[in-house]
């Protein structure tokens, strides 16, 4: 016994190297999985000043194309209300009173404040956290499109794995001839993502759009994801490699909407009873 | 001896700081990442406890890890750069050996020698970091381009640092 305490006090060196070395491992192993760390992450406290601080600088160099996007947007927003107002109800009978209608999604507007694109495994950091509802599971959409999942929050600041994630996986759909498949990021340049599973049936063709298909109850249907930028099939593949052009420039991301289901539970707990007794 | 840690611990945050604030947002090429934070370390002095090295590794890397969303990742590459420092330097001893309170900087024993040593713990580091980052070797020859852009990257940046504040001029 004494000499084992000698030995372990004479490479006590190694022996802390180890201790530190398998503590960093469990670390990083408890950070990849889906809910993540609680505590230390860039939605602490202090952290998340210093990123807002910082953010606050670099939002100056963007201030014009912000601008001219929540215009653009403002534009799209009061034509379809116009197109909405000239619409002729056959009466007003059918104007929507239910409630449960109203309330399928809400939108939280929140800022970025930290955003990193050129990892494998991107996260951004935005300025809403539970005070605001945000619950993570929860989708967050830009005005041009899909950008990530919330992964966790803390009490004003938010986490979200960016849709640059190589372990997110999006179903999406080819809006012109609505074949469903997934959208996975392979890692490497972040204005593509890969597009999977269209099968060899399909035609797809370069600047087709595809956007998100609403059957796993986080997205929305019908948010834009990007259009497609390159077709290939090859010979014995059974599906084609789809690259899609992200809408949404991810370097230039500085306000997102996180959207709340409030039909999430109630699909949720509907699927799970068909789920269990096929299993 | 207690102005000189009082010295390390503000250039602990001012390293840290810069770090996080500036050189996060800069990426050269989308493959050049710029970890100046790995100077602080590589520079400290050579008596330095190694058991304080790799607590002060851990630390540094557990701070940065903080802001980068990825954690454990940049302390488990710290620990271990910070492991091999001291094996590194033993077997760069220079003529005459190291004084007690020497600093393994540029200041010291010049810019080739410098370089010998930082090189190999910063590729290291890059190597590490970036692999750990990915998962795995599946995207094996981008990683690994992004190591070799990111060691030349750093370590540009390190010799400039380097030149403009020289640490401990020997006297």
């Amino acid at each position: 016994m004494e000499r084992l305490i000698l030995f372990v006090y004479q490479n006590r060196a190694f022996f802390t190297f180890l201790v530190l070395e398998i503590f960093c491992a469990w670390l990083i192993v408890e950070n990849n999985a889906y809910q993540g760390s609680k505590f230390f992450n860039s939605s602490t406290g202090v952290v998340a000043a210093m990123n807002n601080l910082s953010q606050r600088v670099r939002d100056y160099f963007q201030l014009s194309e912000v601008n001219m996007m929540l215009a653009e947007e403002n534009a799209l927003l009061k034509q379809t209300l116009e197109q909405r107002r000239q619409q002729v109800y056959p009466s007003n009978a059918t104007v929507l009173r239910d409630s449960v209608f109203n309330k399928h999604y809400d939108f939280i507007s929140a800022k970025v404040v930290n955003n990193h694109v050129d990892f494998v495994k991107n996260f951004i950091t935005i300025d809403k956290g539970k005070d605001a509802g945000i619950e993570p599971g929860m989708a967050v959409i830009s005005p041009l499109g899909v950008v990530g999942k919330v992964k966790l929050v803390s009490r004003h600041y938010g986490v979200v794995t960016s849709i640059l994630h190589i372990d997110v996986m999006v179903s999406a759909v080819l809006k012109r001839t609505e074949h469903f498949g997934t959208i996975q990021w392979d890692g490497l340049d972040p204005n593509l993502v890969e597009f999977k599973y269209i099968p060899r049936h399909v035609d797809p063709v370069v600047g087709d759009s595809v956007v998100t298909s609403g059957y796993n109850a986080i997205f929305p249907e019908g948010i834009m994801i990007g259009i497609i930028d390159e077709v290939k099939l090859s010979d014995e593949a059974l599906f084609y490699d789809l690259k899609v052009k992200l809408s949404q420039d991810f370097r230039k991301l500085s306000f997102v909407a996180v959207v709340r289901n409030h039909r999430q539970q109630e699909q949720d707990s509907l699927e799970q009873v068909i789920i269990k007794p096929e299993r | 001896m207690s102005r000189v840690s009082v010295l390390q611990i503000i250039s602990f945050f001012i390293y840290l700081l810069y770090q996080v604030l500036i050189l996060q947002n800069v990426v050269l090429f989308h493959t050049a990442f710029c970890f100046l934070y790995v100077a602080y370390l590589l520079v400290l002095p050579v008596e330095t406890n190694p058991l304080a090295l790799m607590g002060i590794g851990f630390i540094m890397g557990f701070a940065v890890d903080m802001f980068y969303d990825s954690l454990g990742l940049h302390a488990f590459a710290c620990v271990l750069i910070m492991y091999l420092r001291n094996y590194w330097l033993n077997n760069l001893t220079p003529q005459g050996g190291y004084d007690s309170n020497d600093t393994p900087s540029l200041a010291l024993n010049g810019l080739q020698w410098f370089v010998v040593y930082a090189t190999p713990l910063v590729l290291l580091h890059h190597g590490v970091l970036f692999f750990t980052e990915a998962g795995g070797f599946d995207l094996f020859w981008f990683t690994l381009w992004k190591i070799i852009t990111s060691t030349i990257f750093t370590l540009l940046v390190i010799l400039i640092a380097q030149f403009l504040f020289p640490s401990h001029r020997p006297r």
